[in-house]
């Protein structure tokens, strides 16, 4: 991907106005009056939320909004207070996470966990789902897994060299710098055959030219039919290629909309962009407020 | 000094039915702790579960001796069953602490006077081999064999044989298992358990699987070390679970071999420092008296431990690369 190409945006995601909790056409996720908190601080408090299907989706918002939480949520590794949400019209609340893995909705960390002491090749071919040799009684005759192990392999490396790592496969994951460690991570969640792909910062960390390749395989996700929805600080990043922002505070979704509409709401600018970046989180309670003004008049 | 006799009694280390019980033993824990990531401090608790599982099923139920070990078998299952289910949700220094835990426990019930009839309580148990007629099954006629520091009557060679023979399967059975993709999600999980769940495989049942092997191999070490010596509570005390940690961290925790060749290394030189301490002390080398030289092997082994975990954490056969203690 050269730097000139602007990705084809999706359009037509929604139904009425693009406000917090609008409709969309087609939605691969529908959240509803999910609640989440840690002691007294209301972590997430999202009353209705869609995310688009085949379409990249940016969840935006200042440090300690709840992104990363509502994540955990999403993905079954944190159980909320309250609420429901359904994935693929089948609902989620109560489902463990490796089960919601399982049914196509994979997720990445914002502190990358590649598996140190494995090989990269190995990391990779234990995203692979279904295999008959992950079952201990057949593990024990690998005539009935070499075949398949033997397949997962080979499209691991495919999709090794797709991320420039073929040539690292038999090195321990310890070995990969930090941005390699984000690739490994992104290319082992694409072995699990997802339909939706969770990216908690991926770009977090990583160097410019780096970016770009990732921004590239984020965009592909997209062409080969998968959904991604991603938290990123980046701007330019959520600007270039996101179809939709949904920008979140204080745990709820104070705004939502293409990137180029939302990122000129002046609530979202006060709120999180930086009208004033050097004020504390303290003051942005006050700004949210400003919103709701905003949208009364 | 009679250096004939230290030598001879250290090269008897190298095989004996406790070199390959606690060998049995130490497979168990790399499998637990080497391969699996689980801190299992408590692998003495299923050795006496395997060794009493055997011995009390014989002696009050009349169990036939293949029987008998195969309940101890099932003992040390459902005790890793117990023992998981509670805990494997939890972080892994709270594995530790629960099992250190349960295995006193274990040793205690099989201590109390309360059940004395069945356990025989501080005495312990003795007698079972020949009333389960794993004596009887000895395929060798009396006499004496093997030559030098490794001469053994038929009683001896038949329970070496019958330890050596399990021992095997073992082995085959953990190398069978790491190299197939079972194995490769267990390291996985050894590594980071919430990225192996974040793939969609069921992180909790792979670690009870884990433990539960790991606890068949315990309780195996158990049944052969009670093949050839009494049950005795005493053996069961916390000290055996660190001498098998020991022997586990010398070889290297996350290799096939390194467990057995542990076991042997640190038996031998068990041998070696109990026969050379007190005549050391005997000679006035050492300023200590011959039953304090005896207990001044334990020390070496605590410092051995310690210099081990410190400068050599993979263990004799570990990757240079998997240094299983640094995260």
């Amino acid at each position: 991907m050269s730097n000139n190409d602007s990705p084809i945006k999706s359009t037509g995601l929604h139904i009425g106005e693009a406000a917090p909790g609008c409709k969309k056409t087609d939605p691969m996720l529908v959240i509803d009056h999910v609640k989440k908190s840690f002691g007294g601080l209301t972590a997430v408090d999202v009353e209705h939320l869609e995310i688009p299907k085949n379409a990249i989706t940016a969840l935006i918002g200042p440090n300690g909004a709840g992104k990363t939480t509502l994540f955990n949520l999403l993905t079954g590794f944190d159980t909320p207070d309250t609420g429901a949400w359904e994935f693929l019209g089948t609902s989620l609340s109560g489902v463990p996470s490796y089960k919601v893995a399982q049914m196509g909705q994979v997720r990445t960390f914002q502190l990358t966990k590649a598996l140190s002491l494995l090989t990269v090749l190995d990391n990779m071919k234990l995203g692979s789902k279904n295999q008959v040799g992950e079952s201990i009684f057949r593990a024990l005759f690998p005539g009935s897994w070499r075949k398949q192990d033997a397949e997962i392999e080979l499209k691991a490396i495919e999709l090794l060299k797709r991320f420039n790592l073929d040539a690292k496969q038999a090195d321990f994951a310890a070995s990969l710098s930090g941005g390699q460690r984000k690739l490994l991570e992104m290319a082992r969640a694409l072995m699990t055959d997802p339909v939706l792909v969770m990216l908690d910062e991926p770009m977090a960390g990583v160097n410019p030219a780096l970016t770009q390749s990732l921004l590239g395989h984020v965009l592909n996700l997209k062409k080969e039919g998968m959904t991604v929805l991603f938290v990123e600080h980046d701007m330019h990043m959520v600007r270039h290629i996101a179809d939709w922002v949904v920008v979140m505070a204080e745990g709820k979704v104070v705004a939502e909309g293409p990137p180029e509409t939302v990122m000129n709401e002046q609530a979202v600018i006060d709120a999180y962009l930086g009208a004033h970046q050097d004020t504390d989180l303290g003051v942005v309670t006050g700004r949210i407020s400003i919103i709701d003004q905003e949208k009364d008049k | 000094m009679d250096w004939g006799t230290i030598i001879n009694n250290t090269l008897a280390g190298l095989l004996t039915p406790t070199t390959i019980a606690f060998a049995l033993a130490a497979l168990g824990l790399a499998m637990h702790f080497g391969f699996a990531g689980l801190l299992n401090f408590g692998i003495a608790g299923f050795m006496a579960i395997g060794a009493y599982g055997y011995a009390i099923s014989v002696l009050t139920f009349g169990f036939p001796w293949w029987g008998g070990m195969i309940v101890g078998i099932i003992g040390s299952i459902l005790f890793a069953i117990l023992l998981g289910i509670p805990t494997l949700r939890l972080r892994g220094d709270y594995l530790a602490i629960v099992t250190i835990a349960a295995a006193e426990i274990v040793r205690l019930l099989f201590l109390t006077t309360a059940f004395t009839d069945v356990t025989g309580s501080a005495d312990g148990l003795f007698g079972y081999n020949n009333a389960g007629g794993f004596t009887n099954a000895n395929p060798f006629p009396p006499g004496s064999y093997g030559w030098g520091p490794w001469t053994y009557n038929s009683e001896t060679l038949w329970v070496l044989t019958f330890g050596l023979g399990v021992l095997a399967v073992c082995v085959w059975f953990l190398w069978a298992l790491m190299r197939s993709p079972w194995g490769r999600v267990i390291k996985g999980i050894r590594e980071d358990e919430e990225a192996i769940r974040a793939l969609g495989k069921n992180v909790f049942a792979y670690k009870l699987q884990a433990l539960i092997i790991g606890g068949i191999f315990g309780g195996m070490g158990g049944i052969i070390f009670a093949a050839f010596a009494n049950v005795s509570p005493g053996v069961y005390v916390t000290s055996i679970t660190f001498f098998i940690w020991t022997s586990l961290l010398l070889g290297g925790a996350a290799t096939i071999w390194g467990p057995v060749i542990g076991a042997v290394i640190f038996w031998t030189l068990q041998a070696f420092l109990s026969n050379i301490l007190p005549e050391l002390a005997l000679a006035g080398i050492l300023p200590v008296s011959g039953t304090q030289a005896a207990t001044l092997r334990f020390v070496l082994v605590g410092i051995g431990l310690m210099l081990l975990v410190i400068y050599r954490p993979q263990g004799i056969f570990g990757d240079k690369r998997e240094l299983t203690f640094v995260k």
